[in-house]
């Protein structure tokens, strides 16, 4: 899976798209995990722009917890932007919400992670 | 098969409504009235039926027992929680004493909320009765015995007037039993739990509670999938959310309704029963549950048939 990287205000934005089923899961952990390592206490916050996502099952949403867990055992920032509608729903339903920072868009989230 | 009888549906202890509860729910309705009068019985219930279920209705408290009505006269019951004492009593008030029965229990696993009805279970102390207590664990006997020993209880075991005999089951063998094939399959849970499929000649029902699914593990998701395929009905462990059931309570041994759905889609089964209940919960978070889970199954179902979602309850029969 491959996942485009950019920078803009000091976040790193990595971008993900397509499906992140039970077969994909497995690929979008490993293609995370670079990206996770970076993520610690004093390096640039990430950002998962979820904006080309538009399905995540709970094999996904477990590569997210993860993540997150990494991501806070680093004290580094860890969040998510730009949810499809429907992929926010199962975020709320499986109550992920709670578990990872979400935002409404790359630019909001930015506004408060960079800081 | 014909039908299937939910008696407990109450996940690790039994739960009942307090005087708060039911004085919220004459609130609602009584709202919901807004000064209406009802000239017969008959409107009243008519009004009654359309408030939600969280206000005309609850999903009970007691701990896990479901009947399974076959085609001959033979009794099946998956569990023995505390809902195996209405089941007792119902059956003595149909079939009276001396009609002696044969009631087949298949016992998921031998942690107390799927035992503990067994005292209570009329039917084991009239003799005449055949009682036949399946499972897997070697220790089902000792369990069994062990909680009506004192001072756990006042009625010693050997006070049980009916025949009861033992089966200890292999998982991943079917097995005959009075017209139903019946495969059970070991599950993840402390000191494992096992699910049952039953197979009739023309329904299949699957018990698979008390189960914790690793979503990494693939090998595990098909077994799954081939263990609950094309099933009429499943009845899945849907205690918690997936959040907490990989986060917080990872290794409690319980699952949640989001991977209730995507295994049944997976399998093509017609129905999910969301079923092992969080006592925490209320009527209104289980109404919600059942809602949100619905909504998922609707928005990720692509071009599968409908998966029909259930929120079992206390009393809920379902005719398959």
């Amino acid at each position: 899976m491959n996942l485009p990287i950019r920078e803009a205000a000091g976040v790193l934005i990595v971008s993900v798209s397509g499906r992140i089923d039970h077969t994909a899961s497995e690929e979008f952990a490993l293609a995370l995990a670079p990206v996770l390592e970076r993520c610690r206490q004093g390096a640039s916050p990430v950002l998962l722009d979820f904006s080309a996502v538009d399905y995540i099952s709970s094999a996904g949403l477990r590569v997210l917890m993860m993540a997150s867990r990494q991501a806070k055992a680093q004290r580094g920032v860890l969040a998510i932007a730009a949810l499809q509608p429907l992929v926010q729903e199962v975020f709320a339903i499986s109550r992920f919400n709670l578990i990872v920072p979400c935002y409404a868009s790359v630019d909001s989230a930015c506004q408060v992670i960079a800081s | 098969m014909k039908e299937v009888v939910f008696w407990g549906t109450r996940g690790a202890i039994p739960v009942a409504p307090t005087h708060r509860d039911i004085r919220e729910k004459i609130v609602a309705a009584l709202i919901a009235a807004n000064g209406k009068s009802f000239k017969t019985r008959a409107a009243l219930d008519e009004f009654v039926d359309k408030l939600p279920f969280a206000v005309n209705g609850t999903f009970g408290g007691n701990s896990s027992c479901v009947e399974i009505v076959g085609d001959g006269p033979a009794h099946f019951i998956c569990d023995m929680g505390s809902g195996a004492r209405p089941l007792g009593q119902a059956k003595i008030a149909r079939f009276g004493v001396p009609n002696p029965q044969t009631y087949h229990i298949f016992i998921s696993h031998l942690h107390w909320d799927h035992l503990m009805g067994f005292p209570y279970f009329a039917p084991i102390y009239i003799p005449g009765n055949r009682i036949v207590i399946h499972g897997c664990h070697p220790q089902l006997e000792n369990a069994i015995r062990l909680q009506m020993r004192a001072p756990n209880f006042p009625v010693d075991y050997t006070q049980a007037g009916a025949t009861i005999e033992f089966d200890v089951m292999t998982p991943g063998v079917a097995k005959y039993i009075a017209g139903i094939n019946v495969t059970p399959k070991r599950q993840m849970h402390a000191g494992d739990s096992y699910g049952y499929r039953f197979e009739s000649l023309d329904r299949t029902v699957v018990y698979s509670t008390d189960s914790e699914h690793k979503l990494d593990n693939k090998a595990e998701h098909d077994e799954f999938v081939a263990f609950f395929a094309k099933a009429d009905l499943v009845i899945f462990d849907a205690m918690y959310s997936l959040a907490e059931a990989i986060s917080v309570k990872a290794d409690w041994g319980h699952s949640s309704n989001i991977v209730g759905v995507e295994l049944c889609q997976a399998a093509a089964a017609r129905r999910l029963a969301l079923f092992h209940h969080e006592p925490c919960h209320d009527d209104k978070q289980l109404s919600r549950l059942v809602a949100e889970t619905r909504r998922l199954e609707q928005i990720t179902r692509g071009s599968r048939p409908p998966l029909e979602i259930i929120s079992a309850y206390d009393g809920l029969t379902i005719t398959l």
